[in-house]
């Protein structure tokens, strides 16, 4: 089964070659036979990755210690669920995932893209077929995950305790449907190029990748903060960690394109820059790639550090960011750019949007480079984190997040923010009263917490009110009102939803900074605690056995106002003795919207235990307001006009539109 | 306004703001980022008391002292020099002597270290990349082999 896996992949990079060549020419000789090559090849070649990817997660599953990624990286006595997400769970099987991926989705484009120009499907798949290539190359030139060992070891050596958790299932499948999601953006945009034109399909296709890619990688980036939270112990959801920020910035260079795309699909206008947007935010995808699986940083994520491998990826690094880049700057005076709108108007908004949110990614950029190239220059090592940020991220941020509101309440063409404002005037009074009630009611409360508030509920009631403003709320009869509701495009419902999401996330992260409180202390068994309110007493400290670990495990209990207990939280400290590795797995009680979050610490000589104890306000919306938005973006994409799968009407739609919007 | 002068306030108006931008970019690199030192190094560099900075070694034989509630003291070395480091709060999974350590935080008046944050490696098999380049740089340490 190893040996065939190991053929398949072999296989499926010789068929990215093909797959590569045969239709780019085909398209310079407009011979419709190499062209029509690029479907076939791409389905088998994501078959023949996945079944290279299920021949390696059955090695893992079996604990077959003679694969050497298998015996590095697995033991027999793990859970099955950690034996099987332990296959991504390690450098060689993650990358091994994200050509999955990658393949996967130059399968969709060769399975629904029976409706794009013949010329583009083929030079679409030809670059995503050029993306595979490079990047089976590294993996069977630098992480080949199907070596063998001679002799075979009788016992392997154990997936990292961090990583043994439910999370390591969903966090990275997630985030790399979201990063590798752009490739398709990408390919697109580099076969516009190519092709030296941007027609109407090239519009209609973009946004939806844009909009599936946006989707996924909200959730694996939310999901890797939960993750980060309550695996690492400290209680902090965002550390502005250099990995972080290399998810973060192909993040925030997507939510850019996903509203230039608007612009592009509804008035056809900021065509060159949605285009060049959509390179940006794959190279900044490859970026990460290359951040988090070159070694240069040392994290969780840095599997194993050799230098062939970030050389290497360095070079796909260049060869695709400059040459997408010089192809653009050859080509993209050749097409013709859109059509002009007043700067009051939902365009205008929406290139206000890409501003802030450009520039807030070159931000994030700077600050995560600049340390690698002044340690690579003079030698110097410095880190910059949040109070880096929050000079520079936090200030780009606050007045796009104030205007947020008003884009979606603008008229196309030309807008009026008058009339805007005045729609907006009971989510402002809602705002305002949100702020004075926690600046004078709640005790400690900042300005800065008032303000956050404030500003957070204006999001929240923002887009309740264009959807409230959109289906004639105090205009016309209930009646019609609830019609006009139903009726409404899903899309509409997509950027309230996501513009809603955003705002219980700011929510989240404002009353846990400002309101959250924390204390550290020493505790015997019986003792209680109070914190915010909460009693809690420690029961006492209780040793258990895992499958591949034992455990320390600290039991405490939440007394109720009666005097009675209410409910269990424990934290323990375990032991991985195959790692000879302690991890703290956090005890955490949601209450509400709230959480109670305890972190064990070491046992002192006197039997008692360091203890820390953090109350955090309204914590899970932070996540659950990233769930909001992937429920907006997956609103978007059922959206009658996008809806893929529904190939007879939109080929008919396109014959309609064509002529009136090619260049 | 004609046309050619909207135009022209949009493009002043965008420079203006990435200009902005980036002036409080490097303003915030200047003041913001927070420099790696080993104990040796900081009788040549000039770290004055509530700098931030991060200093990294390893965990001192022996140094390790509990002391009131939740509030450890141990020393940071790099073999050469060592200083001395208090840190109150829950100490990571992997703290141990002789073990690879960056601490966080800034040196208080009476020339101890006063960390707000520890951390160690993540697994067995790593030490911190900073602490790690510092050592071989001194030729204490080699990376071992074995791996």
């Amino acid at each position: 089964m190893v040996e065939t896996g190991h053929f398949a992949l072999v296989l499926a990079f010789a068929l990215s070659l093909v797959q590569t060549i045969v239709p780019l020419f085909g398209a310079r000789l407009d011979n419709q036979r190499l062209m029509a090559v690029g479907g076939p090849v791409a389905v088998t070649g994501f078959a023949l990755t996945a079944l290279s990817f299920v021949a390696l997660a059955s090695a893992y599953a079996n604990s077959d210690f003679s694969v050497a990624s298998v015996w590095e990286n697995s033991h027999s006595l793990q859970p099955m669920i950690y034996k099987i997400t332990g296959t991504w769970g390690n450098h060689e099987g993650s990358m091994l995932l994200w050509v999955l991926i990658l393949t996967f989705f130059g399968a969709l484009v060769a399975a629904f893209g029976s409706n794009l120009p013949a010329t583009l499907r083929a030079n679409v798949l030809a670059v995503q077929g050029a993306i595979g290539a490079a990047f089976f190359l590294f993996i069977l030139a630098t992480s080949n995950p199907f070596i063998r060992l001679n002799p075979a070891p009788i016992e392997g050596r154990d997936l990292n305790p961090v990583l043994q958790d439910l999370g390591l299932a969903i966090h990275p499948p997630l985030l790399y449907l979201g990063y590798v999601g752009f490739s398709i953006c990408f390919s697109f945009s580099v076969a516009a190029l190519i092709e030296g034109r941007i027609d109407a399909s090239w519009a209609r296709w973009v946004r939806p990748w844009t909009l599936v890619a946006w989707m996924f990688l909200t959730g694996g980036i939310a999901m890797g903060s939960y993750w980060a939270y309550y695996e690492l112990g400290w209680g902090g959801f965002w550390f502005w960690d250099p990995v972080e920020n290399a998810s973060f910035m192909p993040w925030l260079a997507g939510t850019a394109l996903l509203h230039s795309a608007i612009v592009m699909e509804k008035r056809s206008a900021l065509k060159i820059w949605t285009l060049l947007l959509a390179i940006l935010t794959f190279s900044l995808s490859l970026l990460g790639t290359f951040l988090v699986r070159s070694g240069v940083l040392t994290s969780v994520h840095a599997f194993a550090t050799d230098p062939a491998r970030g050389v290497f990826i360095l070079c796909i690094l260049t060869l695709f960011i400059g040459g997408s880049l010089a192809l653009f700057a050859l080509r993209a005076s050749r097409l013709t750019a859109g059509g002009l709108f007043h700067p009051i108007s939902r365009e205008g908004a929406l290139v206000l949007n890409n501003l802030f949110l450009t520039t807030a990614t070159a931000t994030v950029l700077v600050g995560t480079l600049y340390p690698l190239a002044l340690e690579a220059l003079t030698g110097d090592k410095i880190s910059v984190g949040a109070p880096f940020f929050d000079l520079t991220f936090g200030p780009l941020m606050l007045p796009l997040l104030v205007l947020v509101p008003f884009g979606p309440l603008l008229a196309w063409k030309r807008g009026d923010v008058i009339a805007a404002s005045q729609r907006l005037m009971a989510a402002f009074a809602t705002a305002l009263a949100a702020m004075l009630v926690t600046g004078l009611f709640i005790d400690g409360a900042s300005v800065f917490a008032a303000l956050g508030i404030g500003l957070a509920v204006w999001l929240v009631a923002g887009a309740l009110t264009d959807l409230a403003v959109k289906s004639g709320v105090g205009s016309v009869a209930p009646s019609v009102m609830l019609r006009r509701f139903a009726g409404l495009p899903r899309s509409v419902f997509g950027t309230a939803l996501a513009h809603l999401g955003l705002g219980l996330t700011l929510l989240g992260i404002v009353a846990t900074l400002s309101f959250g409180t924390e204390k550290i202390l020493t505790m015997r068994a019986g003792e209680t605690v109070e914190l915010s309110g909460h009693t809690l007493r420690f029961v006492g400290l209780y040793p258990a056995q895992g499958p591949n670990y034992s455990e320390d495990r600290g039991r405490f209990e939440l007394i109720g106002v009666s005097g009675s207990p209410v409910g269990e939280i424990s934290s323990a400290k375990r032991f991985y003795p195959v790692r000879q590795t302690t991890t703290t797995e956090s005890g955490i009680k949601t209450l509400g919207l709230s959480q109670l979050y305890i972190s064990l610490g070491d046992e002192a000589k006197d039997g008692s235990v360091v203890v820390r104890l953090w109350w955090k306000p309204l914590v899970t919306l932070i996540w659950g307001g990233g769930l909001v938005m992937m429920a907006g973006a997956a609103m978007s994409l059922m959206d009658r006009r996008l809806r893929v799968g529904a190939p007879s009407r939109r080929r008919k739609q396109a014959s309609a539109e064509a002529p009136a919007v090619l260049p | 306004m004609t046309r050619k002068q909207k135009r022209l306030s949009v493009i002043v108006g965008g420079l203006a703001f990435l200009g902005a931008a980036t002036g409080l970019t490097f303003y915030a690199l200047g003041q913001k980022a927070s420099y790696f030192y080993m104990p040796a190094d900081l009788t040549t560099a000039s770290v004055q008391p509530g700098q931030r900075i991060r200093l990294g070694g390893l965990v001192e034989k022996g140094t390790i002292q509990r002391g009131q509630g939740a509030t450890v003291a141990f020393s940071v070395t790099d073999t050469h020099k060592s200083v001395k480091v208090t840190y109150t709060g829950i100490l990571p999974d992997l703290f141990r002597e002789e073990q690879g350590v960056i601490t966080e935080g800034s040196f208080g008046p009476g020339g101890v270290f006063v960390a707000d944050s520890v951390l160690a490696k993540h697994d067995e098999r790593y030490m911190p990349k900073e602490v790690a380049d510092g050592l071989k740089a001194k030729g204490v340490w080699q990376e071992s082999k074995s791996e």
